[in-house]
């Protein structure tokens, strides 16, 4: 959305495609105040955020596909859409734009243990998703694993929603999260196990209980530490990795970086990836936070406006930096050294790339 | 259940209301939420049967990326049903396994 509106307020056309009944990704489902970067947004909520990025595509006429999903890039930036126009009923459709920006987002990790297929064991994206967006309630009594800023919010979340937590599983020997957020919890009472996993989840139909135990150091679980606890709901928080399967498969390459997520498609200063006119911005390109994702998105855009001849170059590059300035203050809060790295590491893997293929060709 | 009254969001709006069928049984649906949701409101929480060993699957990643919440609607199998919206008269069956393909009409 961010790179439609940057590119779109400097003339150029845009065509949003996104495979949702709404655009603006997982902004509607964060109804949190954003904090921890002073300098960008704090304190706002996530959904005002979505409904001023929706209403400034809609001033500035940017088409919007919705329920269309991207299934593939080929040769010449040309992108197939499966277009849902009813129930049950598709459209194919070819789009040949002059560029692409690839924002694709991330998905939830699983854990795997005994039972974690069970009806009520669920990504605590998904029970977010339920409570703020659907206005359901997946379950009643809860238990968290894992307490990085995911687990602590949506545990709050639910709560706020009408669940009981019966507590917060974290394998770390500390809580992974921001101080603020997992006080909100421990301020009601709802305990956060910190060096413990889970082992199993129990029940038939839908699961019942958890078994969790402690963790040694080396991860292994110490026998005679088990405990039980009674739940209808497991919500599992243990980190996003970036979608890249277009990215992919039109070719773009990849590095792994674990501070990122995974791996993720590697990009220049311009967010442009090793396929010329394909742009990537947001989690699909390493996994950080709403914030850095807009500004991800005013490169990609403002690049993009300059590449067509919309935008001078002058005015590009001071746009450029100006959201290069605000990353870089972005990515002093948490993990913000490992994260900066990272993003170094794309940039420098991205060049050296380049250049290799420059002398092969 | 739903989340009638929430601290930050306030009071759930009304919304007119539509009618399904999950294996016969009528239930109602605020018009245009999703069929998964619906089914959560109401207390529904399995929504197929694997094919082997027809152990019960239900709401996992809620944004039509998993497939776990698949179910058979007006006689087409393989719905991801967290993304798909009810409508009036719509026919939802726990499905088992990969289901079958029907002609309703």
């Amino acid at each position: 959305m961010s790179a439609a509106i940057e590119a779109a307020s400097a003339g150029v056309k845009v065509l949003v495609i996104d495979a949702n009944e709404k655009a603006g990704g997982q902004l509607f489902k964060q109804i949190h105040k954003f904090f921890g970067s002073s300098m960008h947004r704090a304190g706002v909520r996530g959904i005002d955020i979505g409904r001023e990025l929706l209403e400034k595509c809609e001033e500035l006429g940017v088409e919007i596909w919705l329920d269309s999903l991207a299934i593939g890039i080929y040769d010449n930036l040309r992108v197939a859409v499966d277009r849902k126009t009813g129930f049950n009923e598709h459209k194919m459709i070819l789009v040949e734009p002059k560029k692409i920006v690839i924002a694709t987002g991330a998905s939830e990790n699983a854990v795997r243990f005994p039972g974690w297929t069970l009806p009520g064991v669920m990504g605590a994206g998904a029970a977010q998703t339920m409570i703020n967006f659907h206005r359901v309630l997946p379950g009643k009594k809860v238990l968290t694993i894992g307490s990085g800023n995911v687990g602590l919010i949506v545990s709050y979340q639910l709560m706020q929603a009408g669940a009981e937590i019966e507590g917060i599983v974290e394998a770390l020997p500390k809580i992974n999260g921001y101080a603020v957020h997992a006080s909100k919890l421990t301020r009601e009472g709802i305990p956060i196990y910190t060096g413990y996993t889970v082992l199993e989840a129990h029940g038939k139909e839908r699961v019942s209980e958890a078994v969790i135990a402690k963790v040694n150091p080396d991860w292994s679980t110490i026998p005679g530490t088990e405990k039980t606890i009674e739940v209808d709901t497991i919500a599992i928080a243990a980190g996003l990795k970036p979608l890249t399967g277009l990215a992919h498969m039109a070719g773009c390459q990849l590095t792994f970086d674990r501070f990122l997520g995974g791996w993720a498609p590697i990009h220049n200063e311009h967010m442009e990836t090793t396929v010329p006119g394909i742009y990537i911005a947001g989690d699909s390109t390493g996994v950080e936070e709403a914030n850095t994702a807009i500004e991800e998105g005013k490169l990609a855009g403002t690049a993009i406006a300059a590449s067509l001849g919309y935008l001078d170059e002058k005015e590009a590059d001071a746009l450029q930096e100006a959201a290069w300035e605000r990353l870089k203050g972005l990515r002093e809060g948490a993990h913000g050294a490992e994260r900066t790295q990272a993003k170094e590491h794309q940039l420098h893997a991205y060049a050296e790339y380049m250049e290799r293929r420059g002398e092969v060709g | 259940m739903r989340v009638e009254s929430h601290p930050v969001l306030g009071k759930l709006e009304e919304a007119p209301m539509v009618t399904i069928t999950v294996d016969g049984k009528e239930l109602k649906a605020r018009k245009g939420e999703m069929i998964l949701a619906a089914l959560l409101a109401n207390g529904i929480i399995v929504n197929r049967y694997t094919r082997k060993r027809h152990e019960p699957r239900g709401l996992f990643c809620g944004i039509g990326q998993c497939t776990d919440c698949m179910m058979t609607v007006n006689g087409i199998p393989n719905v991801r049903t967290c993304i798909t919206p009810v409508e009036d008269g719509m026919k939802i069956e726990v499905q088992d396994g990969l289901g079958v393909w029907r002609d309703e009409n």
